[in-house]
């Protein structure tokens, strides 16, 4: 593989330029935005998993002062379309308030607008429903039986997607393996939780029909979503993207709020402003992650080489459709992980049920399934008496074998997995590890060392769209950058979404930087609202490394090529010939300075080549790369660029009290050409800060009745600083052939591992015990009950003659 | 009720309701939005202030309470217009945050820290943050700037620096 080439400002340390405003508290969040009459939206919502909804009387919520309205489903219902759903299920229809019934506990029934906060949730509670309460379902595998009361009666069942892939010759490659394995797992329902809940300010102004758009946003179409619901021409809504948003990882996706907002904005003729509280977050949100269980069994031979894998998922995607279901469809893209694994049957399933809608969650359903792909090359490991390192070695693809096609019918980019791991292995000493484990255990101590080798693809095309759904001919999922030079020489570029943490805007003027020669610190960049905006579909799949930077760097390279197009006009050579360096243009002994530059291209008409337009402003709409197919014969390239990581956690449990210490955590990380080493470093330290809750502490419960058990942050945990272990990152660089600096994505890593690396550990530790846990989270509690009662029943064998 | 609250060494009178938290009388009332409400049930540390220079939570305290005591917020931190502080300056340096919602609340939390114990071990520093959740880091880079802080405000020539 290539060395990285040298840079100027890629991979340089340099500051993020965002970070300035927030120390100073200086962000622009939704909530920090006011509007002179804004209402506030408050919410009434249902009690019941499932109930007909009888009658609202909204009276007493009318009738005190402050209130302006009370909404129900009916009115919204007849005056918007609803939501769009990712597949072709046209019976399940989907709106911000429940519309007839409610199909889950916390779903919205009625929403209240009034002068202040305090006045609408007042009011909110004088609403009074009537409900006559409906069979309900909560469990998947319930959910996919004939009879399960269906959540969407005129859909006919619960089953939103069913559909059996076979990549390559599963059975053969089963009957020819000397030995194969059958587990189940299951990932619980967590989610993102970012600290700021979704917010939205909606104002129509009648006069010019415009609905402005302030929102806490990171939706993919987000403006043509809205302008459709509302049966609005796509120019009539304009989304500002100069809002920063207080952390998202996947789940902020707000159309029901916005639509509701918009609604009554429109209704009222005043701005609305719904801004979530944490219960409306947790319970009403629809931003809970996948929920799902795997059935795996894996053919093996007596090496430890995986030849084929079968997988079935069922995922419940809770009470709407949504983009939920694909899911289940983006991880097909990378469904051998790091392995080679010859064939491949994938049986992916998604029903309704009475939780929370769904949505998407970092990494899109990938996280979930390298847990489900790490437990089945554990499992080989522990049947054959392997090290779990050495059966992951055993099974990686070759450097020299990329690019890799796999059976489900993407090309992997790039990687070397195997020097990955040596570096990781190297730096943490894992022998010395294996000795620490076991003399830990010799001293009475549970101690276990968990491993997880994953990819994070990157650049996303959104090929799952068509693979899921036929109808769906999306092959293009592209992002745009447009720099300009002013009159006074300063570089200004712009991004067109907004941005929750990933640092675009010190990506894009990195890129900028390096494309133009000249120093980022002195490059603006701007957001314009998407009315004055170009294409793009904001930062979701680990896509704004590759395509925000790709953008950038060709439209820089663009206005690159004028500049230099300019100095070759007036030295009468050849551009060829023309040597750029710094933002001057020299040939020949004579040089045009930058600002001789600008002013022939904004003042002097007279010195430009014939035909060039004058100022100086280049744009770029850039296509994914790899991408533009429809999938044949159900393969298509799902993402182009391919990052790997590899964890490696030492976990120590005092078997009294039964809480988990992670000790050690080292991970590889290759994610190709760094950007910016702060951006990295950070994405993948809060990844596995993400990937920790969701293996030991989050879940979002509900018990049979539908009740929604963990509402609050008392009862859904977050990781606090205490349970996080200091982090030790091993870099190494395997260049994307595909993109312009070599660059992959990092957004999602950390979390795509660390829920297998650290399950791994917990059962490691507890082999000796004889136990394990097949369900994340593995919650304190319930380890701690599981060690007492395997201990209790081996103290009482051995008390026994 | 007519109230004053002392904020960031300056008197403000305001006029609200006694069921009104200090975090809504310091975002409504003063616009002083740099206090963020995370969960509003005293988890999560977003609207982290200081109260007579100690870290207190601003949704469970009611504004009405706070009326007597120096509050500190996020706007009283910066020496000046476009001028950070030491401990500013350090979140920058190692880039301690991604969203910067938490930010404001992780701040004042390290400037109490820094003034009770200027060098803190890791244990004291994860021990003072540990009550302020922040989703995007993974806290690395925020022990790594507050650390970071405690070296140069020891370093600092000048005494009586704000951290």
């Amino acid at each position: 593989m290539k060395p990285p080439a040298k840079f100027k400002y890629i991979s340089a340390d340099r500051r993020v330029r965002e970070d300035r405003s927030f120390v100073a508290g200086a962000g622009n969040y939704v909530a920090d935005i006011k509007k002179d009459g804004m209402l506030h939206v408050a919410l009434a919502a249902s009690p019941h998993a499932a109930a007909r909804i009888v009658k609202i009387d909204g009276s007493k919520a009318l009738a005190l002062p402050g209130v302006h309205y009370v909404l129900g489903g009916d009115e919204l219902a007849a005056a918007v379309d609803p939501m769009m759903n990712g597949l072709a299920t046209p019976h399940v229809h989907r709106y911000s308030l429940a519309v007839g019934r409610t199909r889950y506990m916390g779903e919205w029934v009625a929403a209240v607008a009034a002068d202040t906060r305090a006045i609408a949730e007042d009011a909110a509670e004088l609403i009074e429903v009537e409900y006559e309460p409906l069979p309900h379902v909560i469990n998947a595998e319930e959910a996919l039986m004939p009879g399960s009361p269906p959540v969407h009666e005129k859909h006919g069942s619960n089953v939103l997607l069913d559909k059996t892939f076979v990549w390559g010759d599963v059975a053969g490659d089963f009957a020819k393996s000397a030995r194969e394995l059958s587990f189940r797992v299951v990932w619980g329902r967590n989610s993102t939780v970012p600290i700021e809940t979704f917010g939205v300010l909606a104002s129509w102004d009648p006069w010019r029909e415009t609905l402005d758009i302030h929102a806490s946003i990171q939706m993919p179409k987000y403006a043509d979503q809205i302008a459709r619901a509302m049966r609005l021409p796509g120019h009539a809504v304009r989304v500002h993207h100069d809002v920063d948003v207080g952390g998202s990882y996947g789940v902020k996706r707000g159309i029901k709020h916005t639509v509701l907002c918009a609604y009554l904005s429109r209704k009222l003729g005043r701005p609305v402003r719904l801004i979530e509280d944490r219960l409306e977050n947790m319970r009403s949100g629809d931003a809970h992650g996948p929920d799902r269980i795997f059935d795996v069994s894996v053919a093996f031979s007596d090496e430890g080489l995986v030849k084929s894998m079968k997988m079935r998922a069922l995922d419940n995607a809770g009470a709407y459709a949504g983009r939920a279901p694909f899911q289940l469809g983006k991880p097909i893209g990378a469904i051998v992980g790091p392995y080679k694994i010859n064939s491949v049957e994938y049986r992916a399933i998604s029903v309704t049920t009475n939780k929370a809608a769904q949505e998407a969650v970092r990494g899109f359903g990938q996280a979930p399934t390298n847990y489900a792909i790490e437990a089945a090359i554990d499992k080989v490991a522990a049947a054959l008496g392997l090290d779990p390192v050495e059966t992951r070695r055993r099974n990686f693809i070759r450097a020299d074998e990329f690019p890799y096609l796999i059976p489900s019918g993407t090309r992997y980019d790039s990687g070397d997995y195997h020097a990955v791991v040596d570096k990781v292995l190297a730096h943490a000493g894992y022998d010395k590890w294996i000795v620490e484990r076991d003399s830990l255990r010799a001293a009475g101590m549970l101690a276990g060392i968990g491993v997880a080798a994953c990819l994070e693809p990157s650049g996303g095309n959104s090929s799952f769209e068509p693979l899921l759904n036929e109808s769906n001919t999306t092959t293009t999922w592209m992002e745009s950058c447009r720099v300009s030079i002013d009159a006074l020489g300063a570089v200004t570029g712009s991004i067109h979404t907004t941005s929750s943490g990933q640092g675009h805007e010190t990506l894009a003027a990195t890129v900028i930087g390096e494309a133009l020669d000249i120093d980022p610190g002195k490059i603006r960049i701007a957001r314009p609202d998407s009315l004055a905006g170009m294409p793009g579909n904001s930062p979701v799949g680990s896509r704004m490394a590759i395509m925000l930077g790709g953008a950038a760097y060709q439209a820089a390279l663009k206005l690159k090529a004028k500049l230099t197009a300019i100095a070759a006009h007036n030295f009468s050579c050849d551009p060829a010939a023309v040597t750029y360096a710094a933002g001057s243009a020299s040939h020949g002994g004579r040089t045009l300075s930058w600002a001789d530059l600008v002013s022939i291209g904004h003042r002097n008409y007279h010195l430009l080549p014939p035909g060039m337009e004058p100022g100086l402003e280049a744009s770029h709409v850039m296509q994914v790369p790899s991408g533009g197919e429809l999938p044949k014969d159900g393969r298509v390239q799902m993402y182009p660029c391919h990052s790997f990581e590899f964890h490696l956690v030492l976990c120590v449990i005092d078997p009294e009290i039964g809480k988990p210490e992670l000790r050690r955590y080292v991970i590889g990380h290759d994610c190709g050409t760094i950007i910016n080493p702060h951006i990295v470093k950070g994405m993948t330290l809060g990844g596995i800060a993400h990937g920790i809750g969701a293996a030991l502490m989050e879940e979002f419960v509900y018990d049979e009745s539908g009740q929604m058990m963990s509402q609050t942050f008392m009862d859904y945990l977050l990781p606090s600083a205490h349970e996080i272990p200091h982090v030790e990152i091993v870099h190494h660089c395997t260049p994307s052939p595909l993109t312009v600096f070599g660059q992959k994505g990092s957004g999602e890593s950390g979390y795509l591992g660390a829920p297998a690396a650290v399950s791994g550990a917990v059962n490691d530790a507890l082999r000796p015990l004889g136990i394990s846990f097949s369900k994340l989270p593995i919650r304190v509690s319930a380890l701690g009950d599981a060690i007492a009662d395997a201990r209790g029943k081996a103290n009482l064998k051995e008390s026994r003659p | 009720m007519n109230i004053t609250l002392r904020v960031n060494g300056a008197a403000r009178a305001i006029d609200t309701e006694p069921r009104v938290t200090l975090l809504d009388a310091l975002r409504d009332n003063l616009g002083l939005t740099g206090t963020h409400a995370g969960c509003e049930h005293g988890v999560c540390g977003a609207c982290t202030v200081l109260i007579d220079g100690e870290p207190a939570r601003a949704c469970l305290m009611f504004a009405v309470q706070a009326d007597g005591y120096e509050i500190t917020t996020i706007e009283g931190m910066a020496p000046a217009p476009g001028e950070l502080s030491v401990i500013q300056d350090a979140f920058c340096e190692t880039h301690a945050m991604q969203c910067g919602y938490c930010t404001p609340g992780m701040v004042l939390t390290a400037r109490a820290l820094l003034q009770r114990n200027p060098s803190p071990g890791r244990d004291e520093i994860v021990s003072a943050i540990s009550g302020n959740i922040c989703r995007c880091t993974g806290y690395g880079q925020i022990i790594e700037a507050i650390a970071l802080a405690a070296r140069r405000l020891a370093r600092s020539n000048t005494p009586g620096v704000t951290p």
